[in-house]
């Protein structure tokens, strides 16, 4: 584990440690007590599968941070970041959220970016009654049911994401499904759920296949694929899979009768992967988050990603940032709005405000259900279009992601079949 | 899911160029670990090195086999100040060198990583060429190109490795002093030359296996941990040191695991090593080991 930014340790806080060592407990009010920064922790995926998003929320939060702190910071305090490389790894996260506690004696938390680093860390945070800020994790308090949650993500109800994708295939006349899922936490979440709508919508499910991680090639799952004849391809994968995926379906093909494909595809938000993968990315209908179509711009975006994008350059970090970066900054926001209003960083006014207010982000409004996630989802489903090989400035502009749900955000309508929609 | 030829032939099928990818990226370790016995836990980083080699060149223009066979020198090199630097701080030191050539390995396989990282951040790296995203369609078959490619550079590294150790004065030194140091020092060779030489060899042949991981499939910096299995698999699955058997091994590999993701993906990573383990039962030396 690599720390990228060291606090000073006084003999206060090693004091503190030890205090924490012998059995002395610290509610959520212990870390007001302090004087200098508001210290806000985290670990961050910066190498691993998900370093790629991780590097890109990290930043968008520290333009966050250098915004608020220009302002004056939260409470007349400077904010401070301390964040931990947690490698993509669920098993380092509740070593380092413990630490960032008892140690480095942090007065917020934010969750990691992904669902697989943030699951371990719950119950840590339930039992310490703590609040915690969510960054694109599915489902993680689906059972932990963890009153200070509060997740940016914009997947809304449970079965709201599934629910979309498989509505645009119906509404094509998909009667079938195949369910292609790779076997980490999110991606099972999720097509639970949408197996959940499917057979609410009484879609005949004929192909049901999960994949280790690490699955080198996929040539012989889409061929299975391909004889299985669905009408729809629902696909849950990670980002080192998308590509793989995608690639084996231009090789092998997926048959004439697929109406529509993907879903939920992580990966192919990202700039490095959309400028290699080109025009294979034509036709797939896939979640997203933010995209530069007219209706995803609201106060703050247009000025978030013109500070955002020449420090992505220099870091060597997604160049263009939609999916991860506005909502790192939009998390801060929220904190800013919130201590701003309850005057103080007790996690329990902070929470309670959260939860009872609509808040104005750069990423649209924003108002929490009981269960910490959007009351309405703003995930968006949209089509690849037009895509070309190796140009990024393409992804600049609108129409090359024609947004086909939700209603609200909605700037097209679905090109069906696949095998049309992937000759562009 | 009811049993279907089709699909069961084309598994089959990608298997065979599948586990002749995975003997191309493997046929090195055989060298340095199975010949050498160098704990060369590095090796999948230098591995993922190659493929970012291949993407820096690609990037300047250059085909990305051609950027492989062009890094194959430089590679070779590599491997030689590796080599030396592992004999003069650990392997000359005595015989506990091997656990702390482990730990040698490892961090210079951390520190891999982390140039990488430094150098080409930490997104995921393709690279296009005209036999990539393509198939050769036999019937209602379709065999991705770069599956092909694959398969054919792997039959030239083992084939040229094969021909080398086994025909050329060089070659027979580098077998002789996996089977006695001492008596290779007694005819006159100096044992240590050898070794950094195979060891430059099995260092080089990762630039063109670098070439075919990137034209397979996506990298990023840490793709490295995911091949430290399967390359240390197929090695000790051969036999240490055989070429051929590193061959055969591989291809038992990459059928195994593309039959069984027909059926039931999430079992593939488990079939395979199980398999490992029932050679390693049967035959503890390995399929063609001694």
């Amino acid at each position: 584990m690599s720390k990228i930014k060291v606090t000073r340790r006084t003999a206060v806080q090693m004091t503190g440690a030890a205090a924490v060592a012998t059995g002395t407990t610290f509610g959520p009010q212990m870390a007001s007590a302090q004087q200098g920064p508001v210290k806000i922790g985290l670990s961050m995926p910066q190498t691993g599968g998900l370093a790629a998003g991780g590097r890109a929320s990290l930043l968008g939060i520290e333009v966050w941070k250098d915004d608020i702190n220009a302002k004056g910071g939260l409470l007349g305090r400077k904010v401070e970041l301390v964040v931990y490389d947690d490698q993509s790894s669920a098993t380092t996260t509740p070593a380092i959220y413990s630490k960032l506690l008892d140690v480095d004696k942090v007065d917020l938390l934010f969750a990691p970016y992904a669902t697989v680093p943030t699951g371990p860390i719950m119950p840590l945070v339930k039992q310490r009654d703590l609040l915690l800020m969510g960054n694109f994790s599915f489902q993680v308090n689906q059972t932990v049911k963890h009153d200070k949650w509060f997740n940016i993500a914009p997947w809304g109800p449970a079965d709201s994401w599934g629910r979309s994708f498989i509505e645009i295939g119906e509404k094509a006349g998909a009667q079938s499904i195949a369910f292609l899922a790779a076997d980490q936490e999110f991606a099972q979440n999720l097509v639970k759920l949408a197996k959940g709508v499917a057979d609410e919508k009484k879609m005949k499910t004929v192909f049901e296949q999960n994949y280790p991680p690490n699955t080198v090639e996929f040539s012989a799952i889409i061929r299975a694929l391909r004889g299985a004849r669905a009408d729809m391809v629902f696909v849950c994968s990670y980002p080192p899979d998308s590509a793989g995926i995608l690639r084996a379906v231009n090789e092998i093909g997926i048959g004439e009768n697929v109406k529509i494909f993907g879903g939920g595809m992580v990966g192919l938000q990202f700039t490095a992967v959309m400028e290699s993968m080109g025009s294979l990315l034509n036709g797939v209908i896939n979640f997203n988050s933010w995209l530069p179509e007219p209706s995803m711009y609201f106060e703050g975006t247009k000025e978030f990603f013109a500070k955002y994008q020449p420090r992505a350059v220099a870091a060597k970090v997604d160049p263009l940032g939609y999916y991860l970066a506005p909502y790192g900054y939009a998390q801060g926001q929220l904190i800013e709005q919130a201590v701003a209003s309850v005057k103080s960083l007790d996690h329990k006014a902070i929470a309670g405000y959260l939860r009872s207010n609509t808040h104005k982000t750069i990423v649209g409004s924003i108002k929490f259900a009981a269960d910490g996630e959007w009351e309405k989802t703003g995930t968006v489903q949209a089509q690849f279009r037009g895509v070309k090989d190796k140009d990024i400035e393409q992804f600049r502009g609108p129409g090359k992601q024609v947004i086909l749900s939700p209603a609200d955000r909605k700037t097209g309508e679905p090109i069906i079949p696949f095998e049309k929609a992937r000759k562009g | 899911m009811s049993f279907d030829f089709e699909l069961l032939r084309d598994a089959i099928v990608f298997g065979l160029l599948l586990g002749c990818f995975y003997a191309a990226v493997s046929l090195g370790l055989s060298v340095a670990f199975g010949l050498l016995d160098v704990p060369h836990l590095a090796y999948p980083a230098f591995l993922v090195l190659g493929s970012y080699g291949t993407y820096m060149l690609y990037t300047l223009g250059f085909d990305p086999l051609v950027a492989g066979v062009i890094l194959t020198p430089v590679f070779f090199v590599l491997g030689i100040l590796m080599y030396r630097i592992y004999y003069e701080t650990f392997e000359k030191r005595g015989a506990d060198s091997g656990v702390r050539g482990l730990a040698f390995f490892f961090g210079v396989m951390f520190i891999i990583e982390v140039a990488i990282i430094q150098m080409f951040g930490v997104d995921q790296r393709t690279v296009s060429a005209s036999y990539i995203g393509r198939s050769l369609e036999i019937g209602e078959m379709r065999i991705p190109n770069r599956l092909i490619v694959a398969f054919i550079v792997a039959l030239v590294i083992a084939a040229t490795l094969y021909l080398y150790l086994s025909r050329t004065f060089t070659g027979r030194a580098i077998r002789a002093v996996a089977q006695d140091e001492g008596a290779l020092r007694l005819m006159g060779a100096n044992p240590v030359a050898i070794k950094q030489w195979a060891f430059g060899i099995a260092t080089a042949t990762l630039a063109l296996a670098g070439a075919l991981l990137i034209i397979v499939a996506p990298i990023e910096p840490t793709l490295d941990r995911a091949y430290i299995g399967r390359t240390f698999c197929v090695v000790v699955m051969a036999g240490l040191g055989s070429m051929g058997g590193t061959l055969i091994a591989g291809i038992i590999l990459g059928v195994a695991e593309e039959v069984v993701k027909i059926y039931g993906a999430s079992w593939a990573p488990a079939i395979s090593f199980g398999l490992l383990l029932v050679i390693l039962a049967v035959r503890p030396q390995g399929l063609f080991g001694r």
